[in-house]
């Protein structure tokens, strides 16, 4: 088994007018059994970026923490919050110091940069940058979630169409998928507010 | 194999562990405690490789006494948690350490807590936790009969459960058990559960 697949993931990044969609599963598994149903996969960078973190759980919490680190530190220096066009470049930076010896995660980050444009890509596990003006996917059910997201996307959808096309493309996918799943936590993204929610899907 | 498993109840914590120690198909003793007391109110449960699960632990309970010795007043269990992953995080790419950990505490504050910290330096807060062959059976067991606020007989009860399910049905079920509580008068050994008692030395 890939140690990509070791504790199983999903993420999805999707663009709407003026805002953004982040969602994740909620399983942390060790191959074949779930260990928990409530791990958190998106972290909060700040208001206005969030940072979702696949693959290897390990390296994913190592990650974050580094990330957190350079972030506040940053802030200190330049007394402002980075943009998220910068935070990618970070991130890829970050994980292309370890190329021999990767980090063995995907992460997928989406904000809103400069007048609250919203900005989505995704890596690989090394840094490659995929920039994307729709969505992005992550994960474990990555192919699922292609398929769901090409089919279900619509341009300059508002937060709560966007809420419920992300949901359904997340479960939908998931569903088909035995290493992620047991819910969903989606986070939706405007220049005024965050929502946070729990979605409850199969659970299995 | 070894079997290590846990959980929370109404106002304490409570791991159990087998206390075989095994050299390939030899044992050498069957009164080996696994769990060690980390400070007045911590209980780290450990299993996995026996050299690195000793010096381990006994790193981090070293560390931990250090703290509190520098700065008077002791850490939280989730400051210990953090602390033991990073030492397992850092470790991971040089010196791997073998350790799956189980880390109870209580805090004033916050109450019982159960950390899941595996020896990829994986770290979950959770209600009930399990390592080892014997996990398949206990974390069902638990999932069966755990609620949330348990009291103490019913969570001993739970865990007698767990050990009769795991001595029936695991192979090389390993016969004695120690099973020991946190809570807020502090950490002690509150049971063992053996069906083969070791033999002192008989004099000729």
């Amino acid at each position: 088994m890939s140690i990509f697949e070791y504790n199983g993931s999903a993420l999805i990044a999707m663009v709407g007018k003026n805002c953004f969609a982040i969602a994740s599963d909620r399983r942390l598994g060790v191959q074949l059994q779930t260990i928990a149903t409530d791990f958190q996969r998106i972290y909060k960078i700040h208001d206005k970026v969030f940072l979702g973190l696949s693959g290897l759980a390990t390296d994913a919490q190592t990650l974050y923490q580094r990330l957190m680190f350079r972030h506040k530190l940053y802030q200190l220096r330049e007394e402002r919050d980075m943009k998220p066009e910068t935070f990618a470049s970070l991130v890829s930076a970050i994980l292309y110091e370890k190329r021999f010896g990767p980090y063995f995660c995907q992460p997928v980050i989406a904000g809103l940069g400069d007048e609250d444009k919203p900005f989505i890509c995704t890596m690989d596990s090394i840094g490659a940058k995929e920039l994307a003006k729709d969505f992005v996917v992550a994960g474990t059910a990555s192919e699922s979630l292609y398929g769901a997201c090409e089919a279900m996307f619509k341009p300059d959808m508002e937060p709560e169409e966007l809420f419920e096309i992300v949901s359904q493309a997340l479960l939908s996918s998931v569903d088909r998928d035995c290493l992620s799943g047991w819910g969903g936590h989606i986070y939706v993204v405007t220049p005024t507010e965050v929502r946070e929610r729990i979605l409850k899907g199969r659970m299995d | 194999m070894e079997c290590v498993f846990g959980l929370v109840g109404n106002g304490f914590a409570i791991v159990a562990a087998d206390t075989s120690a095994v050299h390939s198909i030899l044992v050498h003793k069957s009164n080996e405690d696994k769990i060690m007391v980390l400070d007045s109110h911590k209980l780290i449960a450990a299993s996995g490789e026996p050299g690195d699960r000793v010096h381990f632990t006994e790193y981090i309970q070293k560390n931990v006494a250090l703290y509190q010795f520098r700065n008077g007043i002791p850490l939280t269990t989730a400051a210990a948690a953090n602390f033991t992953r990073g030492e397992l995080a850092t470790a991971l790419r040089k010196n791997p350490y073998s350790v799956n950990i189980l880390l109870a505490g209580y805090d004033k504050e916050t109450g019982p807590s159960l950390y899941y910290i595996d020896y990829i330096a994986t770290l979950h807060k959770v209600d009930k936790g399990a390592f080892g062959y014997g996990s398949y059976f206990s974390l069902s067991m638990m999932d069966r009969h755990f609620h949330s606020g348990m009291s103490l007989e019913e969570a001993v009860d739970l865990v007698d459960k767990c050990i009769i399910e795991i001595r029936t049905r695991l192979v090389v079920a390993p016969p004695n058990f120690v099973i020991k509580i946190v809570d807020k008068d502090g950490a002690r050994e509150y049971a063992w559960r053996e069906s083969i008692k070791d033999m002192s030395v008989i004099s000729s």
